[in-house]
């Protein structure tokens, strides 16, 4: 699929029919799919991609000599430049493809951590982080004796960013923060994040997880200033398996490979290995092909889409979904921030999440419930967790009708 | 004991082919957790709690006359409904019936299909953890 010179106008119910899933029922009742934080849905476009992929031109790339081999590079090269465009990255070389975001979190703290952080030096992440954003700076902090620093959350599930310029230190070496968070919605001011961090010294490493803004708002990470971003492609309507490492050419040349064998090497010989170049030095072993074609089938449907259309789209299904959610007695927002993208996260007085959210299922309402991979968030509200319910650009007013009154309904069971 | 676990467990697979909907089931298995009773408050310890990952439970037994009773409590009511289940089942019985139950009425219900697959509920522990205590208590008792 190309990018069209003109965007369609936005009609939610053509936009929908573009969508196979979201026509299918659960139980008898439409499903209304309102889990779109965790994974989104994938137009036909991308599926027709990867189909066309695997039924015309499926080889190994790089290596191959022979037409569909040198179609199939050319696919995942060609990847490499939608996504630097997408993000306005300077050079695909900057593009390293990975499982997904958390790989890519794992792929800076090995690689990039390990030989820049050392005894007393300082990480900063924030409370609201995703476990995939913690865990892997914790493995550093115990291999390096590194400081974990945590920029604290407010009651409205903002970052305070007075804490954050006194967390600042002439011991900083990463400072790793999400754009949005999955569990609140919240809308970080990365940029003004990453100026903080220059300010303070310029060799200060920035990390934005992107995964849930990715596909909410245009990104482009040389306005943001950021020195790696990182996101998936099964968030932005793509396929599950590849997600992508932006990191600055001149960081990505500095540091070791993350993984070695195939493709990433230059030369080897028993006495020794040279590397490949960026950023196919980061890429050992057969890439994932099918995720390439199928991201980049995502990013033309994005396009083709608009983020205006998206955003407008979004926001009033958030507006409205709150306004309605408010009117419940007993049911309480976690998370009211003045940005905020759309994700709702909320607690019932007395009710218990797992419960709400298997009777919203028989409902053919499918949300997520728990604590959404933020427990230490969860512990900073004091609560076990939440029902969260997350919109995509597809969904709809009525859809909001029917998660509200089967919530309703669920409420009056339980209580 | 009257009955047998086969036959308790018939009749709960017989009350559940009433209901025509998930929602339905789900509604009576809500009314079940909201009658579940008798879990000592002071017990409510992270040494009692089966691990589930959405949800807590607790769960404590006593002992008659070589016969295990359990007690279970959860934040969830749903949860408390699928202990009430169980213990229906295999209150009153013997370490050898318990470890030999194989309730099928989970499947049979279609329980196992809805719940089983996924760890946020607990089932699964919470059944692991009834079995356990038998095997505790049959190997007190060979002692």
């Amino acid at each position: 699929m190309q990018d069209t010179l003109t965007k369609k106008i936005f009609d939610v119910d053509e936009v929908r029919k573009d969508f196979p899933i979201l026509n299918r029922e659960v139980d008898g009742k439409p499903l209304v799919y309102l889990d779109n934080a965790a994974t989104s849905q994938k137009p036909e476009s991308v599926i027709n991609a990867i189909s066309d992929y695997y039924s015309n031109y499926n080889a190994n790339i790089h290596r191959g000599v022979y037409s569909i081999s040198i179609k199939a590079s050319e696919a995942y090269e060609n990847a490499k430049i939608k996504v630097k465009e997408f993000i306005n990255a300077e050079s695909e070389r900057e593009i390293v493809f990975t499982r997904g975001t958390t790989e890519a979190v794992n792929l800076i703290a090995y690689s990039y951590g390990l030989e820049n952080v050392n005894e007393g030096d300082e990480v900063i992440i924030s409370e609201m982080e995703h476990h995939a954003n913690i865990v892997p700076w914790q493995v550093l902090r115990e291999k390096k004796k590194a400081v974990l620093k945590v920029i604290p959350v407010n009651d409205n599930g903002e970052l305070i960013i007075d804490e954050f310029k006194k967390l600042l230190s002439d011991k900083t070496k990463i400072v790793a923060v999400c754009q949005i968070s999955n569990t609140l919605g919240t809308i970080n001011p990365v940029k003004e994040i990453v100026r903080l961090a220059k300010e303070k010294n310029k060799n200060i490493a920035v990390i934005v997880d992107g995964a849930q803004a990715i596909h909410h708002t245009k990104v482009d990470v040389r306005d943001i200033g950021a020195d790696f971003y990182v996101f998936s492609s099964h968030k932005m309507y793509g396929p599950m398996g590849i997600g992508v490492l932006y990191g600055r050419a001149e960081l990505l040349e500095a540091i070791p490979p993350y993984q070695t064998g195939g493709d990433m090497i230059s030369t080897v010989s028993f006495k020794g290995t040279t590397y490949n170049d960026i950023p196919m030095k980061f890429e050992a072993g057969t890439p994932n092909v099918e995720g390439a074609v199928g991201l980049t089938a995502a990013i033309s449907y994005i396009n083709n889409t608009g983020f205006e259309a998206i955003h407008k789209q979004e926001t009033e299904l958030l507006e409205y979904a709150t306004e309605q959610l408010d009117l419940i007695k007993g049911l309480r927002i976690i998370g009211t921030a003045k940005e905020k993208t759309g994700v709702i996260s909320f607690v019932v007085e007395g009710l218990n999440a797992l419960d709400i959210g298997i009777m919203l299922d028989t409902s053919g309402v499918a949300v997520r419930t728990g604590q959404h991979c933020t427990e230490p968030l969860m512990d900073r509200f004091g609560i076990p967790g939440t029902v969260r319910v997350s919109f995509a650009f597809y969904n709809t007013k009525e859809e909001i009708d029917i998660f509200v009154n089967a919530l309703k309904k669920a409420i009056e069971i339980l209580r | 004991m009257d009955k047998t676990i086969q036959e308790i467990e018939n009749e709960i697979v017989d009350e559940f082919s009433y209901f025509d909907s998930w929602q339905d089931k789900y509604e009576y298995i809500i009314e079940l957790g909201k009658k579940l009773e008798g879990y000592p408050e002071d017990k409510q310890t992270n040494d009692n709690k089966v691990k589930g990952c959405q949800s807590s439970v607790w769960l404590v037994t006593d002992d008659e006359d070589g016969r295990i009773i359990f007690k279970a409590d959860s934040d969830s009511t749903i949860v408390k409904g699928l202990i009430a289940l169980l213990i229906r089942v295999l209150n009153g019985r013997t370490p050898d019936e318990i470890l030999n139950a194989k309730l099928e009425f989970i499947a049979k219900t279609g329980l196992q299909q809805h719940l089983a697959q996924t760890r946020a509920n607990g089932l699964a522990a919470m059944i692991k953890q009834m079995k356990m205590y038998a095997l505790a208590y049959k190997a007190k008792q060979l002692n």
